[in-house]
């Protein structure tokens, strides 16, 4: 583990964070210019993380960090390699653009500050997950990533949907999250590793284990919550309640696919099993197919959007559980092409929205002539997602049919799977960048024009590299492709797809894909019809039984609390109580530890006479049914005990009995003459009953309990300490006191705190009575009714 | 062993205190915090084993004590300890006076204004 | 409660008790006494004193409210404590003056330690039964 100090890394980590606690100050100075300098804060994290692309390219592995809880093995690290790097990069390049598109995009917004804290600070937490070693870092930082997302969603928190999708997002992430955290338990408990880079080199230690099956679960519930996997899947859609950056953003761009990330990361220690080449690509493949028809079945350009996402991911999560290199290559390629394509995709979406006044893709047309840029760039990412060359889709679509083939009706199924899949994708990418802008113009809300370059300048710069990239594959592959994939793998992979397709069986997929894709996107408000109506008639998804088990919680929770809170104080005394006499007998009785009885004391005349006196004042205290006898016989009782203390050799705690005793007879006094004391006790036969078996019950318990550990050995090595050194270094002949204020002390700092705090919290109470009188005193009308 | 005689009493000082902060009214149940805390004082002192009539005092021309003293430790909790109960008690006898003088009852059948009866259900929507 | 015999007798009765409670403040070290039996003792004189002469005039014979004393008494505790820290050994460790002959007791951070116990339990002590004796006289 490298100990510098201060690197640069380590600055990076925290760079976006403290950002977040600058600009809404530097908003309220600048207004939506405030952009143009956080945005800064990504470029200057991707252009550090692009150091790092040399020597990972060649095969490198660069970590560092520091010390966290070191008797606990937990450090504060990181770990760079092909994986990680590619992330980080995307996540930087990417975030800033979203910075300055936020920037237009809620431009005069009185909360854009907030909006700008709570990006960055999602940017520093996702920065963190991917480049996180220890595992205990990478579990803060995905949970720091729900939260912020949960902040996102919910950032136009007035309106219900709103608070509903946070709401929504943060228990289906965070449970996840907590599938993570039990996971990473698992597998250190497994393996013994604590970091990534540590558990990459157990090297086939956990799929041999025992703890594999379990482990697997935890990881995958972590996994498919957070990229939105079937069943977990209706979360993403909701989340498109946040403002369209936070779309582009977290939910298709990079958050979304932290889980996919995970699984990417866990492939060389946790892959190749049976196990994962059924479950992942099974999951995947459904979740590719359901996302691919519930987007079909959407009008509003962002839900459309959504949902191929979930669709993507599927197909992500499919190809990385495939098993073969290629489909690794293939996970790899889609991932850098979806992330340029598809938040590009969404900032146009925004950019519609933001200019015409609408995204619902039936009363949009013509735009074509009054955004030419916006739908230059929507046409190049949706060439890109529809899998056409010259761009960067294509090499990754490419790849997907290379991987799988048809050489088993294994992998034939999950080609089929990948056609329709594409097609449908196809299909919507063409929509939403074609069906807004050709055709006649159709009068919308607002009257659109282009944008700001503010809100331009993200969709045509990803749209930009994703061209790049394509054209000069070979560096991409060198640079980025490969040692990705090398980090996925666990071994070095060659990449060398390229923009000449190769005539043969991908080529050919690739065309009955793009035939079918054509076919539903002429047949698109069809299809839709159709997809909507079976919809209809299955009528419950998964997003309803979020509902209702949300609702069953809180009903079954108010049912609960009505059964054991009925809000009668005796029901909670008499239960705690039952449970203290428990706690005491039931040990003794099980364990079969009944103490004998011990041998009667020998006691002098002295000690009988104190003892009968504590009883007969107790026994006077229960039977009291006047004030007087009450106060006098609770006295009896305390100067018993002060005498009890004497006898025994505590004339310290005898006096200060003595002094409480009197002080607490005095304000009981004082209290009691105005509270009625009932003549005796008027509880029914039956409570009286049960009540004295809990407290028999109880007093029995504590005195068997005493019973055992007076009969134990006593160790005096504390007390032999105190007393030896009380005069010799404290300089205290009464050992009590050098114990209450020297060797003790810090304790006793803190119980004189307590009674400090007893003493406020009274006259607390008394103010509070005399500020109600000064109220009555102004209101005398209403004074009886506030009275009772 | 005299520690048997006192384990007895505490349990008895235990038992009774329960069964005063089992009743109903705010009164009686004030009166068992006092014996209450007077059990669990008394249940330390025991468990720390008794000594009669020899106060852990070193003598002015020792340094350390002759003979065997009274195990000084659990005195300095008790003592401590009796001091808190009696804050604790303070604190729930005013408690207990204010929440007579504004509810007008002194039951805690009848004080249900953190719970009251048929609390209805808390919103289902966001 | 307010017997001519208990108005007469009650400012003498209180003032022995507080010189009282000091002394058994400082022989605490040695011999039976200390913080929390002194400040109780001093509590006890001032709540004899309001129930005898009302709690207005044993307020005025207080001079300060009685929480402000027992804070200055915990701030007091937590200096003496931290006193240790100027001469570079760990919190709340003892310092000792050296003796002064024929006070009859050693003048350290102990003590103002233990000073600071008794005025907060005076202070508190006396303000929850001066508020409870108010009660009283509505």
């Amino acid at each position: 583990m490298g100990t510098d100090g201060l690197s640069l890394t380590f600055i990076a980590l925290f760079l976006p964070f403290i950002a977040a606690m600058v600009a809404p100050f530097l908003t309220q100075r600048m207004g939506h210019k405030a952009a143009w300098v956080l945005a800064l804060v990504p470029a200057f994290l991707f252009v550090h993380f692009a150091t790092f692309v040399g020597t990972v390219a060649s095969g490198g592995i660069v970590t560092g960090g520091h010390d966290w809880i070191p008797s606990l093995g937990v450090d504060f690290s990181w770990l760079l390699d092909g994986l990680s790097v590619t992330f980080a990069l995307l996540i930087s390049g990417i975030g800033t653009f979203i910075v300055l598109y936020s920037g237009g995009y809620l431009k005069g917004h009185e909360h854009q500050g907030r909006f700008f804290s709570f990006i960055l600070m999602f940017m520093g937490a996702m920065q963190g997950l991917v480049i996180s070693d220890s595992f205990l870092m990478l579990f803060v930082f995905w949970e720091l990533t729900s939260i912020t997302s949960f902040l996102l969603i919910g950032f136009d928190h007035a309106r219900e949907a709103s608070r509903r999708a946070a709401m929504q997002a943060l228990i289906v992430t965070g449970m996840g999250g907590l599938a993570l955290l039990a996971g990473l338990l698992v597998i250190w408990s497994a393996t013994g590793a604590t970091s990534l880079s540590g558990l990459l080199e157990t090297d086939g230690v956990l799929r041999e284990s025992a703890l594999y099956g379990l482990a697997f679960l935890l990881i995958l519930g972590g996994a498919f919550t957070k990229s939105a996997q079937f069943p977990f899947h209706f979360w993403l859609p909701n989340a498109m309640e946040a403002p369209t950056p936070v779309s582009a953003y977290l939910h298709s761009a990079t958050m979304v696919k932290a889980g996919v990330y995970l699984l990417m990361r866990l492939n060389p220690v946790m892959g190749e099993t049976v196990l994962w080449e059924t479950v992942l690509p099974l999951f995947g493949g459904a979740t590719l197919l359901v996302g691919g028809f519930l987007a079909v079945r959407q009008s509003d350009l962002k839900l459309m959007l959504a949902y191929t996402t979930v669709a993507s991911l599927g197909l992500l999560v499919m190809l990385t559980g495939f098993g073969s290199e290629h489909a690794i290559e293939a996970a790899v390629l889609y991932l850098i092409a979806h992330s340029l394509f598809k938040g590009a995709l969404f900032m146009v979406a925004g950019i519609i929205d933001h200019e015409a006044g609408t995204r619902d893709v039936t009363s949009l047309g013509g735009l074509r002539k009054a955004m030419p840029i916006t739908f230059g760039a929507a046409l190049v990412a949706a060439i890109s997602m529809g899998g056409l060359p010259p761009l960067f889709g294509f090499l990754a679509k490419e790849e997907i049919y290379y991987a799988l083939g048809f050489s088993s009706i294994w992998s034939a199924l999950f080609t089929i799977v990948a056609i329709l899949g594409n097609a449908l994708m196809f299909a919507i990418g063409f929509a939403v960048a074609l069906k807004p802008f050709l055709g006649a113009e159709v009068k919308t809300p607002s009257h659109a024009h282009e944008g700001p370059p503010l809100l331009w300048l993200g969709p045509v710069v990803l749209g930009g590299a994703s061209l790049l990239a394509a054209f000069l594959s070979p560096l991409t592959h060198r640079l980025f492709s490969m040692p990705m994939a090398r980090a996925v793998a666990g071994e070095p992979l060659e990449i060398d797809i390229s923009l000449i397709p190769s005539i043969g069986l991908p080529l050919l997929l690739s065309l009955v894909t793009v035939a079918l894709g054509y076919a539903i996107y002429w047949t698109l408000g069809d299809v839709r019809q159709r997809v909507g109506a079976a919809l209809r008639v299955i009528g419950w998804g998964p997003d309803k039984g979020f509902d209702q088990a949300v609702r069953g919680i809180v009903r079954g929770a108010h049912r609960i609390t009505g059964l054991i809170q009925n809000g009668r104080m005796e029901t909670y005394m008499t239960m705690t109580f039952a449970v203290i006499a428990a706690a005491f007998l039931v040990p003794l009785i099980w364990a079969g530890e009944m103490p004998s009885f011990p041998e009667l004391p020998v006691l002098t005349l002295y000690e009988i006479v104190v003892i009968a006196i504590a009883i007969i004042g107790l026994g006077a205290v229960l039977y009291a049914d006047d004030r007087l006898t009450a106060i006098v016989s609770l006295g009896i009782q305390g100067f018993a005990v002060a005498l009890i203390f004497l006898l025994f050799g505590a004339p310290d705690l005898g006096f200060t009995q003595f002094m409480v005793e009197t002080l607490s007879v005095v304000i009981l006094a004082l209290v009691i003459t105005r509270l009625k004391l009932a003549k005796s006790d008027h509880r029914p036969t039956r409570e009286k009953l049960i009540d004295v078996t809990v407290a028999s019950l109880c007093g029995i318990g504590l005195m068997l309990a005493l019973f055992k550990v007076t009969a134990l050995t006593f160790d005096p090595a504390l007390s032999v300490f105190f007393t030896e050194y009380s005069r010799s270094i404290a300089h205290g002949r009464n050992i009590v006191n050098v114990i209450l204020v020297d060797y003790r002390g810090v304790d006793t700092m803190g119980e004189i705190a307590v009674v400090m705090a007893a003493g406020l919290a009274i006259l607390a109470l008394v103010r509070v009575r005399l500020g109600r009188r000064i109220m009555h005193a102004e209101m005398p009308a209403s004074s009886k009714e506030t009275a009772a | 062993m005299i520690e048997t005689a006192l384990s007895v009493l505490v349990g008895i000082f235990f038992a009774v205190a329960v069964y005063l902060l089992l009743s109903k009214h705010t009164i009686r149940i004030m009166l068992g915090v006092v014996v209450l805390g007077n059990a669990a004082n008394l249940s330390i002192f025991t468990a720390g084993r008794l000594t009669r009539e020899v106060p852990p005092v070193i003598p002015p021309d020792l340094y350390v004590p002759e003979i065997a003293t009274a195990n000084p430790l659990p005195q300095a909790l008790v003592l401590t300890a009796i001091v808190i109960s009696f804050s604790l008690f303070a604190f729930l006898l005013v408690l207990a006076w204010r929440a007579y003088q504004d509810l007008d009852t002194d039951n805690t059948e009848e004080m249900r204004l953190a719970e009251p009866k048929n609390d209805p259900l808390p919103p289902l929507s966001y | 409660m307010r017997t001519l015999i208990l108005r007469t007798i009650a400012p003498y009765l209180s003032a022995l008790m507080m010189i009282f409670s000091v002394f058994v403040l400082l022989r605490g070290h040695n011999d039976p006494g200390g913080g929390f039996i002194g400040g109780l003792l001093a509590a006890s004189a001032f709540a004899i004193y309001g129930i005898a002469s009302g709690v207005a005039s044993a307020r005025r014979a207080m001079r300060f409210h009685p929480m402000a004393i027992a804070g200055s008494g915990l701030a007091m505790s937590v200096l003496a404590g931290l006193a240790s820290i100027l001469f570079g050994v760990p919190f709340m460790t003892g310092l000792w003056a050296p003796p002064i002959p024929g006070i009859g007791f050693e003048v350290s951070s102990v003590l103002f330690f233990d000073l600071g116990v008794y005025l907060v339990v005076l202070g508190a002590v006396t303000s929850i039964a001066l508020a409870l004796e108010e009660r009283d006289e509505e």
